[in-house]
């Protein structure tokens, strides 16, 4: 039972309060991309242990769409953020390599 | 035997008598007491058989740890099955029914399986299981479920109400204990928001039966004198009767509360579930002591030493009239000069260490008690309770040095930490050699949002043994500044682990060693499943069922590890506990449940003609959060009799159908048509203003998702029609596109579903219908034709109507406010009355629609089907570049030509095919079944044709037209059908077009 700062309320919210939508910042690929990317898109996850960047909406809030980085294993959350971008903001980056040094995730770290 | 004792009991009211009735007797207790506590009193030791061998088996503990005396509590309305009788608070008109007997306590058939024991080893169940295949069937599962089991499931609807409590809190803190107490009053006096629970009805925990001092005063006056500090603080909430059940992530905590099951009250809930936020958890759980393997350590009479003492100190009850008290630690002695001191004899202490020394073992030498040290149990001997205590060297083999007569065994094998709320959220242990057990790892808490641990073991739960220990301990955990209570220190002789009893007990005694009361399961048993391959601790559960069932191996587990790790040659730490899951002890569905039952169990939508229909016979069917009606069945009429005469009514003069739970978007905006051209197969953007197109919608994955007809309502703005069930879900996804993809699109999507109320008015009279209501609208075939729609006001309605379809005729849908839609619906009763107008249900629906071949969401779909599959091409856009699903079905397997495909079934002999069934065809496939190739998705009797119809997807369907396939029947025979085209009725749409 997560608690959550939605970015665009700016209050904590209960993890009733929020629905869950999988991995974020996915490329979309649709006609004309090649088997292999289509598949990336589609099925291929992360599920690390660790740091991760995930998709959650304020579904019986204000009905916004964040992305919420947070570690798998002790379920700290290192900062949350507006869903309209396609990489994770720099300086939750940089928090994030305060407390892990050496983190990497997909393409970022 | 067991029996009250004259004086004492420091909960008890002897002023105030109980009357309660055990397996049909009148028995008598006192206000204060346990369940436990009074049968005991009333000298009833045997309360139960056990789970495999029906041996006969007595209290053991004095708390929720109790894996015997497990009861069948109330009767019909208010039964409950597994209640512990050492937490069941005692009241006036208690029934009590011991379980897991036939056909009697005393007399048991099942015993016969105690005899068989060596033929019911570990995981007997799955070597049963193996061979002859047949036998488990027919003999094995049958013995087994019926000699097998704890309570009865209850049968009847629970009379009871329950409810949760939601509240937040800078600290919680669980456990009422002395060190629960001084945690909460550490965090409090800091100006913390406290919460205290606890799980029974007294606070103090074990401090004052042990005879603990604290800050100069007794335990009891110390207790006491805190709990009304605490209680006069505004910023503390204490409860009782309250069990931290789980922790959660975040600080989330369950607390239930236990309202009325000590004094039985229907008018208030009998359970509380409280949903906490802790900004910290406190875990003063306090610890559980451990049985001794010793061969009879079953019989009735041989219970836990501290067990022991609070029958005699808490109740004036005493378990036995000569106890031997048998120890591997100075606390076993507590309970010999307890009973000591009540007036009981104790023949003997036998300390299982070499030398018995210290101020407590002084103690009993000095009260008169005979001491032996290095002595152990050989085994514990008597017909259905404890009679003779055989004693033997502990270092020994067995040999039995001296026999002595008693009634009850008090044992004490060392203290576990209770440290489940610790884990539940992750919190790892560390092993004590010291005091052999598993305590919190401080160094591996949970850890909560900001990476920091939000869980604090205090006390004896974080393995601190002496009450200095303890307050110091929970006066730190709950961050307290300043003085903390103080008690003297204590001088304490080391524990002396003892996993085995004697140490080289050979295979006859550990044969008769119970690890786990509950499950039945012996030392042997673990060995076995050693010796078989089972080294994972978790396997070794499930295959002996070694802390399985209601009491989660609170007793059993250290025991049960120690003699794995011994049996595997490795130390305890390396193997490891099994998960610690929630809840703590068992809680009541019914508080699980909370307020949501009955009609609060899922709130229904209704629509603004809903009344019309309850009053007017509707029998309902549930769609999404709405019911609609299915049919309106005349007095006396089938409900199959009345979808026919909806139909025909329908499409020989005019019917009218509620269609407002059908979803309503509106997508408006200067990006809004671009938008829709993603979401629909189709093309959306070019329709013009004014007309209505059929429109579907895909996931990504290609698979169809929901269908509607879309209305371009003006330049910029669409109205998308979607399904009963679709609307919340389809809205959904619209936002999650444009918040998460095209976010830079200028698109607005609203959720209008509720502010319009729908009625399709539908048959060849349907113009005259709305005509006769007058109005400034033309609703001629020339002014709005089919697939257009058109605003105007109909009588005194403010109306929007579309002339859409779904069943063939000729049919106009008419949407109006909200407010006005059941004045709407009457007028249309009254106008159409010279015509019999006729409302119909969503069977007639389904009827008419498969009639005509119009596919179902949910029924020619299941998300596993692609447009293309429904032969809907005509609906798929073949000049866009992109749509969502559009790369999903140019994969392989979706253009595979032997997919299903939606074709029309014809019964040879007119009946009607099974729902779901499936097409055989010749052959056999890998796993030796029956090779398919269809299945219905839609059938139903026609009473247009007066024939059964079928819509189904069968291999290759559209170019096999005329086939004959075969559709076995559930229980023999089979059916054969045409493969026809799907449109049974008005193939080129001459009556809808009108």
């Amino acid at each position: 039972m997560l608690i959550l700062d939605c970015p665009y309320c700016g209050i904590a919210c209960d993890e009733t309060e929020l629905s869950p939508g999988g991995e974020a910042h996915l490329t979309r690929f649709g006609p004309g991309s090649s088997e292999d990317e289509f598949e990336g898109y589609l099925f291929m996850r992360e599920n690390p242990r660790g740091v991760h960047f995930e998709r959650w909406r304020h579904a019986h809030g204000c009905g916004k769409w964040f992305h919420a980085a947070r570690d798998t294993m002790t379920m700290e959350v290192f900062g949350t953020y507006p869903a309209q971008t396609t990489e994770p903001p720099a300086e939750l980056r940089k928090t994030i390599s305060e407390k892990r040094p050496g983190w990497s995730w997909r393409d970022f770290s | 035997m067991s029996h009250r004792l004259s004086t004492g009991g420091r909960l008890i009211d002897r002023s105030e008598r109980r009357s309660f009735r055990f397996n049909g007797k009148t028995m008598t207790g006192f206000a204060g007491d346990t369940l436990a506590a009074a049968l005991l009193g009333s000298g009833q030791t045997l309360v139960g058989r056990s789970f495999k061998y029906h041996r006969p088996r007595g209290i053991v503990t004095s708390g929720g740890e109790e894996p015997n005396a497990l009861m069948n509590l109330g009767t019909a309305k208010t039964f409950e099955p597994n209640a512990r009788a050492t937490t069941t608070e005692l009241f006036d008109g208690l029934t009590a029914e011991s379980q897991n007997h036939w056909p009697s306590l005393e007399f048991d058939v099942g015993e016969i399986n105690a005899k068989l024991s060596r033929f019911l080893p570990a995981g007997f169940y799955y070597k049963t299981f193996l061979w002859p295949r047949a036998f488990w069937k027919h003999v094995y599962e049958p013995v087994i479920r019926a000699s097998a089991g704890l309570g009865k499931a209850p049968r009847h609807r629970d009379a009871d109400h329950y409810e949760y409590m939601h509240v937040t809190t800078d600290v919680l803190v669980v456990g009422g204990g002395i060190a629960g107490l001084t945690a909460a009053k550490a965090a409090a006096v800091s100006g913390a928001e406290v919460m205290l629970v606890e799980q029974t009805a007294n606070w103090g925990g074990r401090a004052p039966v042990d005879g603990a001092v604290i800050d100069g005063q007794p335990a009891e006056d110390w207790v006491a004198a805190t709990v009304a500090e605490l209680e006069a603080m505004p910023n503390v909430r204490l409860r009782t009767r309250a069990m931290g059940a789980g922790v959660y992530d975040h600080g989330y905590s369950l607390v239930y509360e236990r309202l009325t099951d000590h004094a039985p009250d229907p008018s208030r809930p009998r359970h509380r579930l409280w949903k906490v936020r802790a900004g910290r958890i406190v875990t003063a759980t306090g610890s559980i002591e451990r049985p001794l393997s010793f061969a009879g350590n079953d019989l009735p009479g041989v219970m836990l030493a501290a067990a022991v003492r609070d029958y005699v100190v808490n109740y004036g009850v005493a378990p036995g009239k000569r106890t031997v008290v048998v120890t591997n630690n100075d606390d076993g002695y507590r309970t010999a000069l307890a009973l000591k001191e009540a007036g009981l004899e104790v023949p003997v202490v036998l300390d299982a260490r070499k030398q018995a020394t210290g101020p407590l073992a002084d103690a009993a030498r000095e009260a008169g008690i005979r001491v032996a040290a290095g002595r152990g149990i050989a085994k514990v001997t008597g017909k259905g309770k404890v009679e003779v205590v055989h004693i033997c060297d502990q270092a020994g083999a067995g040999a039995v040095v001296e026999e002595v007569r008693a009634d009850c065994v008090a044992m004490s094998g060392g203290w576990s930490p209770v440290v489940h709320l610790w884990s539940h959220c992750g919190g790892k242990l560390t092993w004590d050699d010291e005091n052999a057990c598993f305590r919190p790892d401080p160094d591996r808490a949970p850890t909560g949002a900001d990476g920091t641990p939000f869980v604090a073991a205090a006390g004896a739960a974080n393995g601190a043994v002496t009450t200095a220990e303890v307050l110091a301990d929970a006066w730190a955990a709950g961050g307290g500044s300043g003085e903390a209570p103080k008690a003297d220190a204590e001088d304490r002789q080391p524990m002396m682990p003892v996993w085995a009893m004697p140490a080289q007990a050979p295979y006859a005694l550990r044969a008769k060693s119970w690890l786990d009361f509950q499950n039945d399961v012996k030392v042997t048993d673990v060995e076995l499943a050693a010796r078989e391959g089972f080294q994972s601790v978790e396997h070794t559960k499930r295959y002996t069922t070694l802390g399985m069932a209601t009491d989660q191996g609170k007793l059993s587990n250290i025991n049960g590890l120690a003699v794995l790790a011994r049996e595997l040659g490795e130390d305890i730490p390396a193997v490891g506990t099994t998960t610690f899951r929630p809840p703590y002890t068992p809680i009541s569905m019914g508080a699980i449940g909370g307020e949501a039952r009955g009609e609060l169990f899922q709130p229904v939508r209704r629509t603004p003609i809903h009344d019309w229909h309850e009053e007017n016979g509707a029998h309902w069917e549930p769609v999404g959060h709405w019911r609609r009606p299915y049919a309106f069945p005349k007095e006396g009429e089938s409900t199959h009799d009345a979808v026919t005469r909806e139909v025909r009514a329908t499409r020989e003069r005019v019917g009218l159908l509620d269609a407002s739970t059908l979803g309503k978007l509106i997508v408006k905006g200067p990006d809004a048509g671009r938008f829709l051209d993603m979401l629909y197969t189709n093309m959306m953007s070019t329709l013009p203003v004014g007309k209505c197109r059929y429109g579907l919608m895909c996931t990504e994955n290609g698979f169809l998702t929901d269908d509607g007809v879309v209305a371009r309502l003006s330049d910029d703005a669409w109205l998308c029609h979607t399904t009963t069930g679709g609307a919340d879900r389809i809205h959904a996804h619209m936002e999650e596109w444009l918040q998460t993809e095209w976010w830079d699109w200028k698109v607005y999507v609203a959720n209008v579903t509720e502010q319009y109320a729908q009625v399709a008015v539908v048959g060849p009279k349907a113009r005259e219908v709305l005509q006769a209501l007058g109005g400034d609208m033309d609703l001629s075939k020339e002014a709005l034709p089919f697939m257009q729609w058109a605003e105007g006001r109909i009588g005194d309605f403010d109306a929007r109507v579309f002339r859409i379809s779904f069943s063939g005729e000729l049919s106009y849908e008419v949407a109006v406010p909200a407010s006005q839609g059941r004045a709407f619906w009457d007028a249309l009763l009254d106008a159409g009355r010279k015509h019999s107008i006729t409302p119909y249900g969503t069977e007639a629906l389904h009827v008419m629609r498969a009639e005509k071949g119009f596919i179902m969401i949910g029924d020619e779909t299941d998300g596993t089907v692609i447009p293309q599959d429904l032969g809907l091409n005509w609906a798929i856009s073949k000049k866009k570049e992109d749509y969502l699903g559009k790369r999903a079905q140019e994969r392989d397997h979706m253009t595979d030509p032997l997919r299903w495909k939606l074709v029309g079934l014809e019964t040879l002999d007119g009946s009607v095919i099974p729902d779901g069934a499936y097409a055989a065809e010749e052959g056999l496939n890998l796993n030796g079944q029956r090779k398919t190739e269809g299945r219905v998705t839609s059938t139903y009797y026609s009473p247009t044709l007066d024939r059964g119809i079928a819509m189904g997807l069968v291999e290759r369907g559209p170019d096999r037209m005329g086939e004959v396939i075969d559709f076995p029947l559930i229980g023999g025979g089979s059916v054969k059908a045409k493969i026809v085209s799907p449109v049974f009725y008005d193939p080129d749409g001459e009556k809808q077009n009108v």
